[in-house]
């Protein structure tokens, strides 16, 4: 059997379907004992990829390695990989307690009792034992799935949108639940979902995955702060993109025209390629001020922009400005309360810190990303 | 919908309780069905099986609660009783041996021709039952292929035979009773979820555990309703015996026909179709109770 103490490694993973590639030479680390959240929209190829993972799909090509053991096609109940199903798949004419155990006993594990009801208190379920799956709620069958993965102390566990079923205010109490488990038994989790801010919160890593390629790899907060897609720039939150061409990358800085005025960047920043780019800065790093009327020294400021909408929403309220060129960009600001909003009509001036500012390629498609109506359940 | 502490249940002369009344009246057509075709029938069965049998179809019976007509019905068929339940027994074992798989295919192979499959088990229905029958007389006839067949891979001896044999009758029952077996087991099979299956093999089991742990106790409710569907039918069933066995084949459905139609000898055929009736239900009692308790939710 395979160390259950190692890596996960995926080699120049591939698979087809017929014509269609569902995940395209996908090669990534996940270090033992990390939660790493695959992240993309639906048909993107992060559940093919978690099904690679746990034997239930064959690679067309390429490898999966725990450690130095190739267990890319090994059957599924061989490998040292256990799975939170989506909609959990509990066995509906099996009592908790026999769901939790069936894989203990499969294996022939001795003291199975005992590490059952263990495994049942860790996920709260300790008086649960002998109902059966359709007896509990959305919840409580989240934990009976968990802890029947668990209980077989895998070497990576796969969780493939296990909190998709949940309503919100559950949702996120399984997902700081979810990670307190993580942290306290030190298993690898390898979490598909298409929910940004679960990924966010509870990831160590993210690998942001879109027809079949991770766009972009790295901690949550580098990949908000620092996106080197347009896809990533707007899965990954909210993202203002404005046309900009390259002027001048001597020294440190990058210099960038937009529409007439100068803007600067950390050149680590700039993931374009040519001379032409898509300057983006996050809809809260912007600040709105009245025409004319801060100082603009080490600052980028967009001179000329209009407020056409203002919606309160409580903590801050939310700003579209049209630029002199008739872009629409959002602007988030904290109700401080330290000035009157603006109202529609009123010129404004916008303004960010440079090390706000990232550039991404101008061939990439600006709305690439973005939600559609069918993405929000 | 608001949380009421108290499930709101109907409140007497509340609008729900008055609809619910309205609603039993659509069960009134089927209750006058039964009653007249199928209530007043076994109530007129039970008594005739009580006439005095030296009444006759011409002079009339005369009711004398004799209930011995039970015990010679018995003491002269108990053999016929115990060959239908042994051939409709080792029909229904066969069919579940061979409709199991094929549900199974239909359920989770099939793909795109799972309507095909599934037109093709039902299809012998749209012929006649007893043309069907008629068939397997050729088909298992002394020159048919079949026959000829084992004869030459000596299976069978050169001058044996299928048809006036055992095998020729259970065949036949296997044969027109599949149908019953495979629908209810593919309705079971595929309401299945694949994930459970995926789900087990996650968890050490192998395809065959998987299968015996997981599948076949969740398809156990078609398991049951299949051999009951081929049991009970094939128990009373004397086609098959009839037209692919000898006298020697005969189950009591034969002697039932007999009794009524060519003896007229009406006590003897009512007490005969009552024992019957009895001992079925007593056996799918039995079966059912036993299933029931072990796997099925």
């Amino acid at each position: 059997m395979a160390d259950r103490n190692a890596d996960l490694r995926l080699e120049n993973l591939t698979k087809r379907f017929g014509d269609f590639v569902a995940v395209d030479d996908l090669s990534l680390t996940v270090p033992n004992g990390s939660f790493f959240a695959l992240l993309g929209p639906s048909g993107c190829g992060k559940t093919t990829t978690l099904r690679m993972v746990a034997g239930l799909e064959d690679p067309t090509d390429g490898r999966v390695l725990i450690g130095e053991d190739d267990i890319t096609h090994l059957r599924p109940y061989k490998r040292p990989v256990n799975t939170v199903f989506q909609s959990y798949a509990l066995f509906p004419h099996l009592t908790i307690f026999e769901n939790v155990a069936f894989g203990l006993r499969r294996r022939g594990v001795k003291d199975y009792q005992q590490k059952t009801r263990d495994m049942l208190e860790l996920v709260e379920l300790g008086g649960y034992g002998d109902r059966k799956p359709g007896q509990l709620s959305g919840g409580q069958q989240q934990r009976v799935a968990l802890g029947r993965a668990l209980i077989n102390e895998p070497g990576v566990l796969l969780l493939d949108e296990p909190l998709g079923a949940l309503d919100l205010k559950l949702r996120r109490q399984m997902q700081i639940e979810l990670k307190r488990i993580q942290t306290e038994i030190e298993v690898t989790f390898v979490h598909v979902t298409h929910d940004q801010e679960e990924a966010m919160t509870m990831a160590d890593t993210i690998a942001v995955m879109n027809n079949g390629v991770i766009e972009q790899m790295g901690a949550p907060a580098d990949l908000y702060e620092n996106p080197v897609t347009t896809f990533v720039a707007n899965f990954l939150g909210q993202s203002n993109l404005v046309r900009a061409d390259v002027i001048d990358t001597a020294g440190g800085d990058v210099v960038v025209d937009c529409h007439g005025q100068k803007l600067r960047l950390a050149a680590s920043r700039s993931h374009a390629a040519g001379r032409s780019a898509w300057l983006g800065v996050r809809p809260e790093k912007v600040f709105v001020a009245a025409s004319e009327a801060e100082d603009h020294t080490g600052v980028n400021v967009l001179t000329g922009g209009r407020v056409t909408d203002v919606s309160f929403v409580g903590v801050s309220t939310q700003y579209l400005v049209a630029t002199p060129w008739g872009q629409e960009l959002m602007v988030f600001e904290q109700n401080t309360g330290r000035r009157p909003a603006f109202r529609n009509g009123d010129e404004v001036d916008l303004m960010w810190a440079p090390e706000h500012t990232f550039l991404l390629d101008a061939d990439q498609d600006a709305h690439a990303g973005l939600m559609t109506p069918e993405d929000i359940e | 919908m608001s949380a009421a502490p108290v499930p709101a249940g109907p409140q007497p002369g509340s609008e729900t309780a008055r609809r619910r009344g309205w609603g039993w009246l659509l069960l009134v057509p089927g209750m006058l069905w039964l009653a007249v075709f199928f209530l007043f029938p076994t109530v007129q069965l039970v008594f005739t099986s009580l006439y005095d049998p030296s009444g006759s179809y011409e002079q009339g019976y005369a009711m004398t609660w004799h209930v011995a007509n039970y015990v010679d019905a018995v003491r002269d068929t108990w053999n016929l009783f115990a060959r239908s339940f042994l051939y409709a027994g080792i029909a229904t074992g066969v069919c579940l041996a061979l409709g199991y798989p094929l549900a199974y295919a239909i359920a989770f192979k099939a793909g795109r021709w799972r309507n095909v499959m599934l037109v093709l088990v039902i299809a012998p229905f749209f012929t006649s039952f007893l043309l069907r029958t008629l068939s397997w007389r050729t088909i298992l006839s002394d020159q048919g292929p079949v026959t000829s067949f084992l004869q030459t891979i000596s299976v069978l001896p050169d001058d044996g035979r299928l048809l006036a044999t055992p095998v020729a009758v259970i065949a036949g029952l296997i044969y027109n009773f599949m149908p019953f077996m495979t629908l209810p087991l593919y309705a079971s099979l595929s309401k299945v979820d694949y994930r459970l299956i995926e789900a087990a093999g996650d968890l050490y089991s192998s395809p065959f555990t998987g299968f015996r742990k997981v599948t076949f106790p969740l398809s156990l409710p078609g398991v049951v309703s299949g051999t009951l569907l081929t049991f009970i039918p094939a128990c009373g069933d004397y086609i098959n015996a009839e037209l692919l066995g000898t006298p020697k084949q005969y189950m009591v459905g034969n002697r039932i026909q007999a009794a009524f139609l060519t003896e007229h000898n009406y006590p003897l055929a009512a007490s005969l179709s009552l024992i019957l009736m009895a001992l079925v239900v007593l056996m799918v009692v039995v079966y059912v109770r036993r299933a029931g308790t072990e796997e099925l939710v």
